[in-house]
């Protein structure tokens, strides 16, 4: 029985390698997805037939029912209410569970046995629940507060105050220490300080970190959730944990450096530098923002050959890709060439506008990745930026001084002409002057960039 | 022998994680993000093993709190994670 469980977890393990490898490539995601989730179901299986989960002294199977079912049925829920949206905090909150579930794992394994004397590696087992619990910890406070930065429930901003790195770093010091306590000693209340610390560390982590940094956040957090599964797969001496957990991990790091080189900074410089916090904003931009009536742009798009829309984060909150979707459809039919540039980090979470595209139906064709669309820009006729700011911003290409420069940039100030979609005259998210709103070529057309566009494609209609 | 044997499983799995994701479109982060946040649910195999073998009422407790939470994390990312692919198929028509 031993040898069919230990085997069936290599399968399960097998399907979650090959799960990963097909859901990087477009033909064979969805199928992938479904690969790994076979895995996990024969994993899940298996485990149920364990003699250790089904004797008679455990929670019984009535009560594991009740559990997969409540999480399942929570699980079904919210997958298939949310909006495409509020894609980011969900996947932020799933991911918060996930290193809650893995911190509960270490702490129970504890409690069962009130200490670890009686296991074949004591203060292994005791080193792998403090740093189950310390990495399970952290990945649930701070998807939490990534969640309710991401839904608005907490403002956006860096939260920033005076000696931050001091506290933060007396924290996990303090956190360690208490840590090597309980391997030495096996003291209850050290672990229970081990957790409750590790809760605040979430916490401490991510809130200097403002919102355009949330896709590094994110898939670093997903990268930690998996770390935290592996923990608890060494408390537990399980392989399908160490490996699957391990895997997400190790690609969660891969995905955070892909969103790192896209915004040119060091995932270091993204979770301790406090961005905008030190920039000097005060610099001097010549020319002033002029604004366009939908009226007078309808004319100018009416004659265009080209056009380039370039969403950002304020596409997704005025939920405008169905809009923008339809005013894409009707410039074709007026002859024109219509393309989609999508900026790696453009929104709150890695791949964010291209959910929302695929969502309202664009056209795959249609969607272009920055390098490539920067190599036509200047044959463009008109580029239109809807919400986006910092990824456009010609600063990180001209500018020295400014705290983005050398990010890659969609280099919309390069097309012909350039509209510019935003709610007010304000600064974007990180606070910088965006000089491409002050150019000669660039018009503002204020206002909710759901109505402007539909607005757009009523004048069409009529 | 055992923990020397967990430890190369593990060393192994960080190499083959680096290795399986080098390229990635970026259309595909997303899912490639949600999916493998999916797969980080299996926890709830050792929610299922912490729960099963726990005596103590409290030990018990939590395993049982493990799985459900896990079980949101498994169920709720593969079906998130399947409605976004597919959108991205549709359009493939």
């Amino acid at each position: 029985m031993e040898y069919f469980i230990n085997i069936s977890y290599i399968v399960a393990s097998a399907l979650f390698i090959f799960g990963i490898k097909m859901l990087g490539s477009a033909d064979t995601a969805r199928r992938g997805n479904l690969t790994s989730s076979i895995g996990m179901l024969i994993a899940v299986i298996v485990t149920l037939l364990n003699r250790d989960v089904n004797d008679g002294n455990s929670l019984s199977f009535g009560l594991i029912a009740v559990g997969l079912l409540i999480g399942a049925g929570i699980g079904v829920f919210a997958a298939k209410k949310v909006q495409m949206t509020g894609m980011p905090e969900l996947v932020a909150l799933f991911n918060g569970f996930g290193g809650l579930a893995s911190l509960l794992v270490g702490w129970a394994e504890f409690a069962k046995e009130g200490n670890f004397n009686n296991s074949e590696y004591p203060v292994f087992t005791a080193v792998a629940v403090v740093f189950a619990v310390l990495v399970g910890g952290i990945t649930f406070t701070g998807s939490l507060i990534a969640y309710l930065k991401l839904s608005g429930k907490l403002g956006g901003a860096a939260t920033v105050f005076p000696g931050q790195k001091v506290l933060n770093a007396a924290v996990f010091l303090t956190l360690l220490g208490f840590g090597v306590v309980f391997v030495v000693t096996g003291a209850a209340w050290a672990l229970y300080l081990v957790i409750a610390l590790s809760l605040l560390l979430g916490v401490l982590g991510v809130i200097p970190i403002g919102g355009g940094d949330m896709p590094v956040v994110i898939s670093f957090l997903n990268s930690f959730s998996g770390i935290a599964a592996s923990a608890a797969g060494f408390v537990i001496l399980n392989n399908v944990l160490i490996v699957a957990g391990c895997l997400v991990g190790a690609s969660g790091i891969i995905l955070t450096v892909i969103m790192c080189k896209a915004m040119n900074r060091t995932l270091a410089d993204v979770l301790f530098g406090g961005f905008g916090s030190s920039s000097s904003t005060s610099q001097e931009v010549e020319g002033e923002m002029k604004a366009l009536t939908v009226e007078d742009a309808f004319y100018v798009l009416e004659a265009a050959q080209s056009v380039i829309f370039v969403p950002g984060y304020g596409m997704a909150v005025a939920q405008a890709q169905h809009a923008v979707k339809e005013l894409a459809e009707i410039l074709e039919d007026n002859g024109c060439e219509v393309r989609h540039a999508i900026h790696p980090v453009a929104g709150r979470m890695p791949g964010h506008m291209n959910v929302l595209l695929a969502e309202a139906d664009v056209p795959y064709e249609q969607l272009c990745e920055m390098d490539d669309v920067n190599a036509i820009m200047e044959t463009v006729d008109v580029a239109i930026v809807i919400g986006a700011n910092d990824v456009v911003n010609p600063a990180a290409a001209e500018d020295e001084s400014s705290p983005i420069y050398g990010m890659p940039i969609i280099n919309v100030h390069q097309a012909k002409s350039v509209f510019a979609l935003k709610r007010g005259q304000g600064a974007g998210f990180s606070g910088l002057v965006n000089t491409l709103f002050f150019r000669e070529k660039t018009r503002m057309i204020y206002g909710d960039a759901k109505e402007t566009i539909t607005g757009l494609v009523s004048q069409f209609k009529d | 022998m055992e923990l020397i044997l967990l430890v190369f499983v593990f060393v192994m799995a960080v190499f083959l994680g680096f290795e399986l994701i080098q390229k990635v479109p970026s259309q595909l982060h997303t899912p490639l993000m949600s999916g493998s946040n999916a797969i980080s649910g299996i926890t709830v195999v050792g929610a299922l093993l912490a729960a099963g073998i726990v005596e103590g009422s409290l030990g018990k407790w939590l395993g049982f709190a493990a799985l459900i939470l896990a079980t949101i994390n498994v169920v709720g990312g593969y079906m998130v994670t399947d409605r976004m692919l597919g959108m991205f198929r549709k359009k493939g028509k």
